[in-house]
């Protein structure tokens, strides 16, 4: 009997095979890519905004320069996804438009203000680090188009980290105001990591589905975990200490115990009553809205220079 | 708002998917600009490869935002820029039929050939 299209499909996954755009797919995982894909395009250029609301405050030429590249990276990885969004047969303008109507939403993190310069450290370190745990895996993807846009992300996303920890290890050894500074930064950005990653895995049950497609390799959890080991022996090297007195280290199962997350303050950040979505999202809107003369003029000149050709061939 | 509906697999954090609307298909692209296949020569000696798409209005502009876009990093010496509704593709669905002739034709590899274990530079 000839194989099903579906078992087609599955057995390519099962081979640790590609899908790639023009392959036929099941409804369910097309939905469920767009969905994932455009979102995390949405989280990247989001994400601009904390960290361009400190470039001109940066303390030096050097500091500027790095974060000014780091959030042109941001602009860059969201151009990377929504490509690969658009080969699933969505527009990119369709995506912007359900962002800036809210019906598509971004990560919550980027809902958390940016209140010293020392966030710029732990936004580096613990964000971008958090998201580096769960991007890694991905660039094995079943969907060839974001499994190789997540490849050029991973590859960027590691100098992010890296100026991070440089920032706070500065800070840490500096003065005791910057010192303290630093320690504010990690006290506040340090539970929003965590929950970067999802509830836990036995409230998400759509975690299977996206496993059997090979969407996702790791369960929430155990990227939390990844991300606690990862990043507990980094903390003492910084000299900072991490908001959480359950965290130590247990011999029996090889990793850092931690303490419980506040999941009713995600799910407030979730629903919109974080302490920065409503300026998000405005900025985001006036930034589209306000530009709207640049594409207006890029397409004139280009339709312009296009007439001429005509005219010159005839 | 309830657990069940969120993932965090969108990479940057937790994302709620249920209900979140996923566009109509083939429906894009009216507005924005035109679509620009992009490849990058690495370096010298090496042929060009794709490295993603982009948008822009004409073909001057898609190879300035494909330098800012794909090579922020010094990874290219050349870009091209071709308009994605010019390339021809083979179709998936007809994979098998289409690469047929080459499938049972093992004598084109060198592997085929049973030699002796002492012949040398064969």
């Amino acid at each position: 009997m000839q194989p099903s299209q579906e078992q087609e499909f599955q057995a390519l996954i099962d081979a640790d095979q590609r899908i790639e755009p023009r392959d036929w797919m099941p409804e369910a995982y097309r939905k469920t890519l767009i969905r994932q894909i455009a979102q995390h395009a949405h989280s990247e250029i989001i994400g601009m905004q904390p960290e361009g609301n400190w470039i001109t405050r940066a303390p030096s030429l050097r500091r500027k320069a790095i974060l000014m590249a780091k959030v042109q990276d941001e602009a860059g990885h969201g151009l990377y996804l929504y490509g690969a969004a658009e080969t699933l047969g969505v527009g990119r303008d369709e995506l912007l438009d359900l962002l800036h109507a809210g019906r598509q939403k971004y990560s919550s993190i980027f809902n958390y203000p940016t209140l010293t310069w020392a966030d710029m450290g732990a936004i580096g370190w613990l964000v971008d680090g958090a998201a580096i745990v769960n991007q890694v895996p991905i660039t094995r993807c079943s969907y060839g188009p974001y499994a190789r846009a997540m490849v050029r992300i991973c590859k960027e996303e590691s100098f992010h980290q890296r100026q991070g920890f440089e920032i706070l290890h500065t800070l840490s050894h500096g003065t005791p105001a910057q010192h303290r500074m630093a320690q504010d930064a990690v006290d506040r950005w340090w539970w929003p990591s965590l929950m970067m990653f999802g509830p836990p895995d036995d409230q998400s049950p759509n975690t299977a589905q996206s496993m059997a497609w090979r969407i996702k390799r790791f369960s929430n959890d155990e990227l939390r975990q990844k991300f606690v080991d990862m990043t507990v022996p980094q903390a003492e090297v910084l000299g900072l200490t991490l908001p959480d007195p359950e965290i130590r280290w247990d011999e029996t199962s090889g990793h850092h115990l931690f303490g419980e997350i506040d999941w009713t303050e995600f799910f407030r950040v979730l629903k919109g009553d974080g302490p920065c979505n409503t300026a998000r999202m405005e900025h985001r809107r006036r930034a589209h809205d306000e530009g709207a003369w640049v594409r207006e003029a890029a397409s004139a000149y280009a339709e312009k220079q296009a007439a001429r050709t005509r005219a010159g061939a005839a | 708002m309830t657990a069940s509906s969120l993932s965090a697999d969108g990479g940057h954090g937790a994302v709620p998917t249920g209900g979140v609307p996923t566009g109509v298909p083939g429906s894009g692209s009216m507005r924005d600009w035109p679509l620009w296949e992009v490849f990058v020569r690495a370096k010298r000696g090496l042929s060009h490869q794709h490295v993603g798409s982009l948008h822009a209005p004409d073909a001057a502009m898609a190879l300035r935002n494909a330098r800012d876009v794909y090579t922020r990093r010094s990874e290219g010496v050349s870009i091209w820029v071709v308009p994605a509704s010019e390339v021809v593709a083979s179709s998936p669905d007809e994979k098998d039929a289409f690469f047929d002739p080459a499938a049972d034709k093992a004598y084109r590899h060198p592997t085929f050939y049973v030699v002796p274990d002492d012949v040398q530079h064969l």
